[in-house]
């Protein structure tokens, strides 16, 4: 039996780890808590490049994506945000 | 094709792999035998090729809608001839690219022996422009440079 994550879960260890203004984790699981969707929106961000980015992502949940097999993310700087937000 | 041979090396390596149990062991086989998730196995899948992308499926029946993306990207960009392993078909193959790249989700894209990224970022890529400077890194000249001259 894996352990099912939620969205709130996740979004509360990506607020706190990566000091993130707007976080969104969407479950894309219908509950089964393999497939999520995020948006980070951090400052940390800035000067990285997109991979990089990811990478960082990826390290905080470490432990969670082994069992999440879908996971697709979003990761933005405050001031690509702020230009963004409207359309995303 | 690329099936077919595959099939093909199955069925040789079966084929040599039972005589070669009951004389030498199963043990002995195993640590001689090409371990497909290995750091070494994987350097020379990628090494000096200029696309490679691991995926769930194949090019031609994705098994999941982020492979599928990709495929779709290459086909959009005339990438024509890449390699493609399915990792649903070797779970050793599976594991050991997460290990490899250091990331832990599939599809993984690799371009010259280096990890590009998975699905969203070559998404990105897509819509920034920067694909289309990534391909030609490789010696591949991306079709959407001749679908903007067409327009001209």
């Amino acid at each position: 039996m894996s352990i099912v994550y939620t969205s709130e879960y996740l979004e509360q260890k990506l607020k706190s780890e990566l000091d993130a203004k707007v976080v969104k984790v969407e479950d894309m699981s219908d509950g089964c808590g393999a497939k999520f969707s995020c948006l980070v929106v951090s400052k940390k961000f800035e000067g990285m490049p997109l991979l990089a980015r990811h990478r960082l992502v990826n390290t905080v949940l470490a432990k969670e994506l082994e069992t999440i097999h879908a996971f697709s993310q979003k990761s933005l700087t405050e001031e690509q945000y702020e230009k963004q937000k409207d359309s995303l | 094709m690329q099936i077919l041979l595959k099939k093909t090396m199955y069925s040789l390596f079966r084929r040599s792999v039972i005589p070669l149990t009951r004389t030498t062991g199963l043990r002995t086989l195993c640590t001689q035998a090409v371990e497909p998730g290995s750091k070494e196995h994987i350097e020379k899948l990628v090494k000096n090729k200029q696309v490679v992308v691991f995926m769930k499926g194949t090019p031609d029946k994705p098994m999941c809608g982020f492979s599928n993306a990709v495929v779709q990207l290459m086909t959009f960009h005339g990438v024509e001839k890449y390699e493609s392993y399915n990792v649903l078909e070797d779970d050793t193959l599976r594991q050991g690219i997460k290990a490899y790249s250091n990331w832990p989700t599939i599809p993984q894209v690799y371009m010259n022996g280096e990890f590009i990224g998975g699905c969203d970022i070559m998404l990105d890529m897509h819509k920034n422009g920067d694909l289309i400077e990534e391909l030609g890194k490789v010696g591949i000249r991306s079709a959407v440079l001749d679908m903007e001259k067409n327009k001209e």
